[in-house]
């Protein structure tokens, strides 16, 4: 408490996006992270890599609020404020967008509706005006067309009947409206094939920008060929064993995890 | 098993509360000796319980306990109340027929201009004239069920509309009740709808209740004949007082080649029961009935169907959806029975649950008795609680757990909802939806 209260004084210019310090999570009896950091700036992109059931997307979850998930120790700042006492919706109007792994389909809930929905309950959170129903439409029908989205796609249900590809490009739809701070990409490659995926990547760099950071969670070294990362950090059972830059990735593809898991 | 359970006290009272309402009640000679047997057959079971199979979730002796006196026709005061509580649930575009604590009023309704193809009467004027054939269809509805059977006996004004072969009304009728709070008391109605041949209609009913009106009952019933080749509409909004009872029955009858689109739903009263009998009379026909239960409290509402295929080559459909919220208590019973001779029928029904506490209660049953052997039928029953899955998706995005929930709610009776054929009732079914989900906070 003591450190928040700090925090909270300080000008978030002097500090990280993203800090997360000593962060142990718990499911269900089970220590899943034990003891992770991470320090994530604004303009920076780091990819965070490591084997099935390393942890990667628990973190993920974590910082986006998914309930079950129970913290025994450690924090998370985001903007130097207590990221783990938010809702997570607060969250989402102060700037964190999770772009899932398996984004769900919510049927009878239209694609249109559902993005007006999210996007004025950020604003009104964060003390903004409601957008205008024409604004609104000019504004997705623009970041639509810039991901090759057709028009027929955001009248349908949520997801519903989209391809895997069309579900990411969904995802990125939502980040480019949205506009957060910080977006988290969990294994965005699962399940795309090589085109899908390049759209999918030609998306995500168009939104690389000095006022935002992303952390792209992958199994796969593939990805970050057409994400190019600047720090890559490897998780083992756990924890961060190893961070380096982008060469880091090509390394790990001619090796494999296995020299890790023995120094976890 | 047969059951004697004592007369209660109440039961008692009930032919007092007839014996002081007998000079209000419209109708002589045969009328009367209706009337009579009626109460008869009501005084010989008297209010339903658990122990008669159709009652089973909805025992009236518990939920209502006693038939409250007839209401007082409404005064200068009780019109005015009823007149500002029908500017809340104003409706474009509709032909308006207000029954005011079961008295039809005339100041209130559209009665002017009628146009041709259609007559609209009330139903004290067609009890005290001497219409056989209307008189027929009015009694019509068995007395096997006793609150039918209260109903015919105690039932003092409602509407008689009949559209004439052929014509074809664009313009939907709306019959609202509206109770005016002047004190307890009980409304009796009955209305009937004839659709003639090839002709189309839309009826919405709806059931509200002025400022300050508290534990009052309604006890309506609805008698419909949809005749061959015809086509109806039809859409329900129970939006009575939170202390309410709303005991209604329907009785339908389909021609051959006739069409019956029917949409209910319930989001208002205490406690609710809707029975309706819809039977095939005709080949080719086909019924779509969607309703959907809006309960939170301690909301009780029972919407019991019956589809009677008693002939072949007829389809029905059946879709509904609770939402049950705190200890509110949702029952759905659907019967469907194809006859030996209904070759060819296709019945489905499908019903869904959603329990948003952990102390709500949904009771979905599907009877199916089929005994003809050429047939496709179908039912299904689910209940489940929202997904944690979709809800946090969408709290992800930064929706707040009640506008999670609400849109996600608004999913679920969605696809009830879509099966109102016309946009502006629609929008009505949408807007009643929106109310009940906006009280929740």
């Amino acid at each position: 408490m003591a450190l928040a209260r700090r925090c909270a004084n300080r000008k978030f210019e002097d500090m990280s996006l993203l800090e997360v310090k000593n962060l142990q999570v718990r499911v269900e009896e089970r220590e899943i992270l034990h003891g992770l950091s991470l320090t994530v700036n604004l303009g920076e992109v780091h990819a965070i890599m490591g084997p099935n059931g390393s942890g990667k997307s628990t973190l993920s979850h974590v910082i986006a609020g998914k309930p079950g998930y129970e913290v025994t120790g450690g924090e998370i700042l985001f903007k130097g404020e207590n990221l783990l006492e938010m809702a997570p919706d607060e969250r989402s109007a102060k700037g964190v967008f999770l772009a899932f792994q398996y984004p769900v389909e919510i049927p009878g809930v239209a694609t249109m509706t559902f993005l007006r929905t999210a996007l004025n309950a950020q604003r009104k959170a964060r003390g903004e005006s409601e957008f205008s129903t024409p604004d609104f439409l000019k504004k997705v029908r623009a970041v639509a067309a810039s991901l090759n989205i057709p028009q027929d796609m955001l009248r349908r249900g949520v997801n519903v009947g989209f391809s895997g590809g069309e579900k990411k490009r969904n995802e990125i739809l939502q980040m480019a409206l949205f506009e957060p701070s910080l977006c988290i990409l969990d294994e965005m490659d699962s399940g795309l094939d090589i085109d899908a995926l390049r759209v999918a990547a030609d998306g995500v760099n168009a939104l690389r920008s000095p006022d935002r950071a992303m952390v792209v969670i992958t199994h796969y070294q593939r990805l970050l060929n057409y994400i190019v990362p600047d720090f890559v950090h490897v998780m083992s059972k756990g924890r961060v064993v190893k961070s380096g830059g982008k060469e880091l990735a090509l390394e790990l593809e001619a090796s494999g995890y296995a020299q890790f898991e023995d120094a976890a | 098993m047969n059951v004697v359970l004592a007369k209660t006290e109440t039961a008692r009272a009930l032919s007092d509360i007839l014996a002081i309402a007998r000079d209000r009640l419209p109708g002589t000679g045969k009328v009367a000796d209706h009337r009579r047997q009626a109460f008869e057959a009501y005084e010989s079971v008297g209010l339903p319980h658990r122990r008669i199979e159709d009652w089973k979730y909805t025992d009236l002796r518990v939920l209502m306990r006693e038939v409250l006196p007839l209401a007082a026709t409404p005064d200068a005061a009780a019109l005015t109340r009823a007149g500002t509580a029908l500017k809340l649930h104003a409706i474009e575009g509709v032909r308006r027929l207000v029954l005011v604590d079961g008295v039809f009023a005339p100041k209130l309704s559209e009665v002017a201009d009628l146009g041709k193809g259609f007559s609209i009467r009330t139903l004290r004027d067609v009890l005290e004239a001497g219409d056989a054939a209307l008189h027929a269809l009015l009694f019509a509805p068995e007395n096997a069920d006793s609150m039918v059977a209260l109903n015919s006996a105690m039932m003092t004004d409602g509407l008689v509309i009949e559209v004439a072969d052929g014509a074809v009304l664009t313009q939907p009728l709306h019959i609202v009740h509206i109770a005016s709070g002047a004190a307890p008391a009980a409304m009796f109605t009955r209305s009937l709808l004839k659709v003639g041949k090839a002709a189309s209609a839309t009826l919405v009913e709806s059931y509200i209740a002025a400022d300050g009106a508290k534990a009052y009952q309604v006890h309506d019933s609805l008698v419909v004949a949809i005749g061959d080749g015809a086509r109806l509409d039809h859409v329900r909004l129970v939006e009575d007082g939170r202390e309410a009872f709303n005991i209604s029955s329907a009785v339908l009858r389909l021609g051959a080649h006739a069409h019956f689109n029917t949409f209910g739903m319930t989001s208002g009263s205490s406690v609710s029961r809707y029975q309706a009998v819809i039977a095939f009379a005709g080949e080719g026909s086909r019924v779509e009935t969607n309703g959907v239960n809006l309960l939170n409290g301690r909301q009780h509402a029972d919407t019991t169907l019956f589809l009677d295929h008693a002939v072949p080559n007829c389809a029905s459909r059946e879709i509904f959806r609770a939402v049950v919220d705190d200890r509110g208590h949702s029952v759905f019973q659907g019967r469907i029975i194809v006859r030996p001779k209904a070759q060819k029928t296709d019945a489905k029904m499908m019903t869904r649950a959603l329990l948003l506490s952990d102390e709500a209660e949904a009771d979905n049953k599907p009877e199916l008795e089929i005994f003809a052997d050429d047939v496709t039928c179908g039912h299904g029953a689910t209940t489940g609680a929202l997904d944690e899955s979709l809800l946090f998706y969408l709290r992800a995005r930064g929706l707040s757990e009640k506008e999670a929930q609400a849109l996600l709610i608004q999913a679920f009776v969605g696809e009830a909802i879509e099966s109102i054929a016309n946009d502006g009732l629609r929008e009505l079914a949408i807007s009643a939806a929106q109310r009940w989900l906006a009280a929740r906070g």
